[in-house]
């Protein structure tokens, strides 16, 4: 498979009166044609923030440092930002979280539809506009030519959520980007969405990033998953792999805080992780996850290396063999 | 949208019926309009004649009747004071004030606007704090005395334009730019926080992300959204300006509406009163349909309302 995007040791910081909030500490991976990768982890794990910085739209505080960015050949940390103006929203785009808020109020879809696309690819209005109609009925909008002079206010939340995706594939990307597309959503739009996500790549054979911190969606979508905690990712792999074999310490917290039919007994206590997530300002020495760790010993305090346990099976975590065993001893 | 637009003008013509009743029942307030004209010294038989002469001795609803009739073919009476037709002196005066107050809103809006949307795009910079430092001035200093320095330094110690007057467009720099700058701290400061809310709105972030020019995310997403408040405040301030400016007309005697209307409320001209009071309403009654107008043009969820 051919690697769209590969990021090497990404961060992101934000100066803050208290210090320097290390949002994302040096995390990399690779996302190849025709997959989705699912970036997972708790609210403030940096998840967010990383996809702002791949598309370079962090807040302008927030400061983006990578070894390497490499996207369909390009190095985007040498693009400038007239470069990057010219890929977002043509070669990469983005579904964000807030369906309700992320269409401008005054412009109708159609307009904002096909902005996009007549500034990238200078087509005429008739194509756009033809464009548009086949998209929105590619995301399963009906009436999809009446929509075009709608505006967001006439439109339900999953209804726009369809708008915003349609708007990301206008100019047929190579890379879409999703920050938690159904968090916003009912249930069963949620299900939706997804599905049609998952059919508009296959479609479209684009690479996808998918932000969520919900583990049924992993479930659903994922072809490989990485773990974010605290700014760093702790775990990643194919997402068969990781739900049979979590590894990292974390990610079998994450995982045993799920109900899961047939075998979570009515009644029965669902997992938590105890403590809180450490504070991100300032340089942190070993393990971030040491504080909340039943396996932590004194060696988590120094420097952790990312162990490969598997094939395509990474965990940043020192004693990975031992608690891969232990959990393998615990499921017999 | 043409309900809306419906709508809004039968609205508009109820709130000037009340304001017509209103300005009319101003005429009984401060007591017998005959006995006034009358003067001092006049007897009971004067006083009967005038209440003949002026039909105030038909039932209050009769008059109020004939003189809405009246007004709105713009036929006013005559002025007590100058014994002409109120319209003429007003079709005089009104050019004076309508030039005054339009020159005055280009002036604080070409003024306000690009340095809002400067000190909203870089905030707490040194353009920000200049123009806050224009806002706070602004708001602080009282007009008349502005206008006097003004004169001072333009008039007198550099004469390079006229200190009153109406005869030429350099009568009016001066004037306009008192009487402009007095509405532009609230422009400007609206135009700031409108837009700096809306851009870090998650539209503007969509806009950003499909790659637009920063031009295109400014003018065409942001702004248009961030206009929408000032748009409402400049209908206010323009019939503010077109009604208000008795202090400026007065100071470099211009002989505006605004004039007229204090000249006759001094000398108890009530036909002249009331027919500026009305149209000052109906400026007032008018540019709040049209912001009304503007705005459902710019926020299309308004358009259902």
């Amino acid at each position: 498979m051919t690697t769209t995007l590969s990021v090497e040791n990404l961060r992101v910081s934000i100066p803050l009166s208290a210090g320097v909030l290390h949002a994302v500490r040096g995390i990399s991976f690779e996302v190849a044609k025709g997959e989705t990768l699912c970036l997972v982890g708790e609210s403030g794990c940096g998840k967010s923030l990383t996809s702002l910085a791949l598309m370079n739209l962090l807040p302008s505080r927030a400061k983006r440092d990578a070894d390497r960015i490499e996207f369909d050949g390009t190095d985007l940390l040498g693009v400038g930002e007239r470069g990057m103006a010219r890929m977002r929203g043509n070669s990469m785009a983005m579904i964000f979280q807030e369906p309700m808020t992320s269409l401008n109020p005054a412009y109708t879809i159609g307009n904002q539809l096909e902005e996009g696309i007549r500034l990238h690819k200078g087509v005429s209005a008739r194509e756009a506009r033809e464009r548009a109609v086949y998209l929105l009925e590619k995301v399963g909008i009906t009436a999809a030519a009446s929509r075009l002079t709608q505006y967001p206010h006439q439109l339900s939340g999953g209804l726009r959520q369809r708008v915003m995706i349609a708007m990301a594939l206008m100019c047929g990307p190579d890379l879409l980007i999703c920050d938690e597309p159904t968090t916003a959503l009912d249930v069963t739009i949620q299900a939706q969405i997804l599905h049609l996500i998952k059919d508009l790549q296959r479609e479209f054979d684009m690479a996808v990033i998918l932000i969520t911190h919900d583990l049924g969606v992993v479930a659903r979508v994922a072809d490989r998953v990485a773990v974010m905690y605290a700014g760093e990712i702790i775990e990643s792999g194919d997402v068969a792999e990781i739900f049979s074999r979590p590894t990292h310490p974390y990610t079998q917290g994450l995982l045993n805080c799920i109900p899961v039919p047939g075998k979570t007994r009515h009644g029965e206590r669902l997992g938590t992780i105890p403590g809180i997530v450490p504070s991100m300002i300032g340089e942190m020495a070993g393990c971030a996850f040491a504080n909340r760790c039943s396996y932590a010993q004194d060696i988590c305090q120094q420097h952790v290396e990312t162990h490969t346990v598997a094939p395509n099976h990474a965990v940043r975590c020192v004693r990975a063999e031992q608690v891969r065993t232990v959990a393998a001893g615990s499921l017999a | 949208m043409l309900i809306y637009t419906a709508k809004r003008i039968l609205l508009a013509i109820l709130v000037s019926l009340t304001v017509s009743a209103l300005v009319f029942s101003l005429l009984y307030l401060s007591g017998d309009p005959a006995t006034a004209l009358a003067g001092e010294r006049a007897n009971e038989a004067d006083i009967l004649a005038i209440k003949a002469a002026y039909g105030f001795d038909q039932p209050v609803y009769v008059q109020y009747f004939k003189w809405l009739a009246g007004a709105v073919q713009g036929e006013f009476g005559n002025s007590v004071y100058f014994r002409l037709p109120v319209i003429d002196l007003i079709t005089e005066r009104l050019p004076v004030t309508m030039t005054l107050g339009v020159c005055a809103m280009a002036f604080a809006l070409l003024l306000s606007i690009p340095l809002g949307v400067l000190a909203a795009m870089y905030p707490n910079s040194l353009i920000d704090r200049a123009a806050l430092l224009l806002a706070v001035l602004g708001q602080a200093l009282p007009s008349f005395w502005f206008a006097l320095m003004l004169i001072v330094v333009f008039a007198y110690w550099f004469p390079i334009l006229p200190a009153s007057g109406s005869d030429s467009w350099e009568h009016f720099v001066l004037p306009t730019i008192v009487l402009g700058y007095y509405a532009t701290p609230a422009f400007m400061r609206l135009t700031r926080t409108g837009l700096l809310d809306v851009l870090s709105s998650d539209y503007v972030r969509t806009a950003r992300a499909k790659g637009l020019r920063p031009a295109k995310v400014l003018f065409k997403h942001a702004l248009r959204n961030a206009i929408i408040p000032v748009v409402s405040l400049a209908a206010v301030q323009f019939g503010f300006m077109l009604t208000g400016s008795i202090i400026i007309e007065t100071v470099f005697a211009l002989h505006g509406a605004g004039f007229l209307a204090w000249e006759s409320i001094s000398r108890s001209d009530f036909p002249t009163v009331q027919a500026v009071l009305l149209l000052f309403s109906w400026f007032y009654i008018i540019l709040t349909f049209l912001a009304d107008l503007l705005n459902a043009w710019l926020n299309p969820r308004i358009r259902v309302a």
